[in-house]
């Protein structure tokens, strides 16, 4: 499978991170060089092989269900780049 | 007079509490160190008051009789990827420039409690992403070492704990904390010729620690030898409620438990670690590294892990795909940089911020996670990688039945130059060739100084352990270093 400029601007509309022309234009070698070097895994027989998820076999613990945390709306806001009051602050997004 | 920029962890603590010497003396030594090194860039962020603060009140406590801790009067480098209250904390990236955490990571917190204090935040690269700490924002991290050749050239301190490496070689500090993913901590002490280790995972909790890829990331500390490693991981390690995959189980005396003796270990020698080309001074050093253990009376055997070639391109989908989804937090919204375009909505910020916030391996990394989790790919690319990891896993387990310990070299090589890599992002990521498969499976891992190459530059031997048995890895860390006489050390040029 390999990319071409059109899929490497979808990638990265769907990352969220702005590119020009000709960064695309980069990018589309150095994905397609590393998807194809990936690509070898294919190779590997993976037949009734579960995928694996947890490293180190552990079990997740359950808590009660009561408030533990909060309350520290001020320590929540102090590193927003632009807070209004007691909000996080956004362009505005309703036309 | 002491010259403390000579003592290592063990020797700062016994003196301090010793009463030899005040922990003040010792943070004020090496606060002025830091502060002379600049060349080097191992830090981001200089904290000498906080280094003295520390000092004082493990100074105070000694003079009021109450226990000290394990660290007790240790001044050490924090890599920037822990979060520290009221201490700017950047992973080395322009995208969190200025962010100023609320809250103090568990690990730190833990280092604290113990009674170290922090010189500084230390320089890696960003987001952990890179082998040679080429990627942060605040620039390289410059390698006290320089090859045998009489030029100047300056050379990796590795990646992606390459401040702290650095730092520790320069003995700027005694020790430092790490994190590795995919070989963060043990290929930058091979590199400058110090000692590391990545426990199992789950030993030191992740909370508070700027995530890359959660079900790899694992914290460590690096240090000049294997006692003071062992010293300071019991302090780094514990359970933590807050860490979902904290592993809720006692910290062992690994420093008690250090015995150099290795009769009845069987060591294992993977053959597919053996590969083409092998470099000259890395094959040579891997059998010094196994007659060092036969010395220390273990035994060898050789060892198959069939799945070996695959660890590195499971491990750059995998890692990619998680950190994809770790970093869609940096919106431009709740903390750090935003970049608000003129006239921009909401999706164009997110956008805008994220271009100019992530540097160019960020972006990439970001971009592969997300192309391999997307519809259509997520099978044939990410499940894939999961059932080729758990292969991976199973080899090791396959292995123990034969085996107690791996030996394997830590890098492919001695530290290559600043800038030699660059080009081409595959071959910056085949450094990290022996030290991924470790990860991928979870394993403790170490790498202690095995020789010096022709460059006279440091290499590293790794030892592979059984999932939560990092005492067998330092006695053995410690068993080769008994025996390697690696006594090498950067000339002061910075």
């Amino acid at each position: 499978m390999s990319v071409d400029k059109d899929t490497v601007n979808k990638i990265a509309r769907l990352s969220r991170i702005a590119i020009s022309d000709a960064e695309a234009d980069k990018m589309v070698g150095e994905l397609n060089g590393i998807l194809a070097w990936v690509e070898q895994l294919g190779e590997v027989n993976v037949t009734g092989v579960e995928p694996m998820t947890a490293v180190i076999s552990n079990t997740l613990r359950l808590r009660d269900d009561v408030v533990t945390d909060g309350d520290v709306r001020d320590k929540v806001l102090a590193n927003a780049p632009a807070k209004e009051g007691s909000f996080f602050g956004v362009p505005k997004v309703i036309e | 007079m002491t010259d403390f920029s000579r003592l290592g962890v063990a020797a700062i603590r016994d003196g301090v509490a010793d009463g030899a010497f005040k922990a003040v003396e010792v943070a004020e030594a090496l606060n002025a160190r830091v502060s002379a090194a600049k060349a080097l860039n191992a830090f981001i962020l200089e904290t000498p008051e906080k280094a003295i603060e520390a000092a004082q009140a493990v100074d105070a406590d000694r003079a009021a009789g109450k226990p000290l801790g394990k660290m007790a009067g240790v001044p050490i480098g924090m890599k920037d990827l822990f979060c520290t209250e009221g201490v700017q904390t950047t992973a080395a990236s322009h995208i969190l420039d200025g962010f100023v955490p609320t809250y103090e990571s568990t690990v730190s917190a833990n280092l604290w409690k113990a009674g170290a204090g922090m010189l500084g935040k230390l320089n890696m690269d960003q987001f952990a992403m890179g082998s040679s700490n080429e990627t942060s924002y605040f620039g390289n991290v410059i390698s006290p070492w320089r090859r045998n050749d009489g030029g100047n050239a300056a050379l990796a301190p590795g990646g992606s704990s390459g401040g702290s490496s650095s730092a520790i070689a320069a003995r700027l500090c005694p020790a430092a904390t790490g994190t590795d993913t995919g070989g963060s901590i043990r290929q930058p002490a091979a590199f400058v010729g110090i000692s590391g280790i990545k426990p199992t995972y789950g030993r030191c909790s992740r909370w508070g620690v700027v995530a890359f890829a959660s079900s790899l990331d694992q914290a460590g500390p690096m240090a000049r030898d294997v006692r003071d490693c062992a010293i300071m991981l019991e302090a780094m390690a514990g359970f933590d409620p807050k860490d979902s995959t904290s592993l809720d189980l006692p910290v062992p005396a690994w420093e008690a438990g250090l015995n150099s003796d290795l009769k009845g270990k069987r060591i294992g020698i993977p053959k597919e670690y053996r590969l083409d080309g092998i470099d000259e001074d890395i094959a040579k050093m891997w059998d010094n590294g196994i007659a060092w253990l036969i010395d220390a009376g273990a035994e060898i055997v050789d060892i198959s892990l069939p799945h070996t070639k695959y660890a590195l391109p499971a491990y750059y989908i995998i890692a990619p795909a998680e950190a994809s989804s770790n970093l869609a937090r940096y919106d431009g919204v709740r903390f750090g940089l935003r970049d608000l375009p003129e006239g921009a909505g909401l999706q164009d910020m997110y956008a805008a911020t994220r271009a100019a916030g992530f540097g160019e391996e960020v972006r990439r990394r970001i971009m592969i996670g997300t192309y391999v989790l997307s519809a259509g790919f997520y099978d044939a690319y990410y499940t894939q990688a999961q059932k080729v990891r758990a292969l991976i896993a199973r080899d090791f387990d396959n292995a123990w039945a034969n085996c107690d310990l791996i030996l394997a070299p830590t890098a492919p090589s001695a530290a290559f130059g600043l800038g030699e890599k660059n080009a081409d992002p595959l071959s910056m990521y085949l450094n990290d060739v022996f030290a991924v498969p470790a990860s991928l499976a979870g394993l403790p891992a170490m790498s202690v100084p095995g020789g010096l190459s022709k460059e006279g530059l440091p290499t590293g031997l790794q030892i592979i352990g059984k999932a939560l048995d990092e005492q067998a890895v330092l006695n053995a860390g410690l068993a080769i270093e008994q025996r390697s006489g690696f006594t090498a050390e950067a000339a002061e040029w910075w």
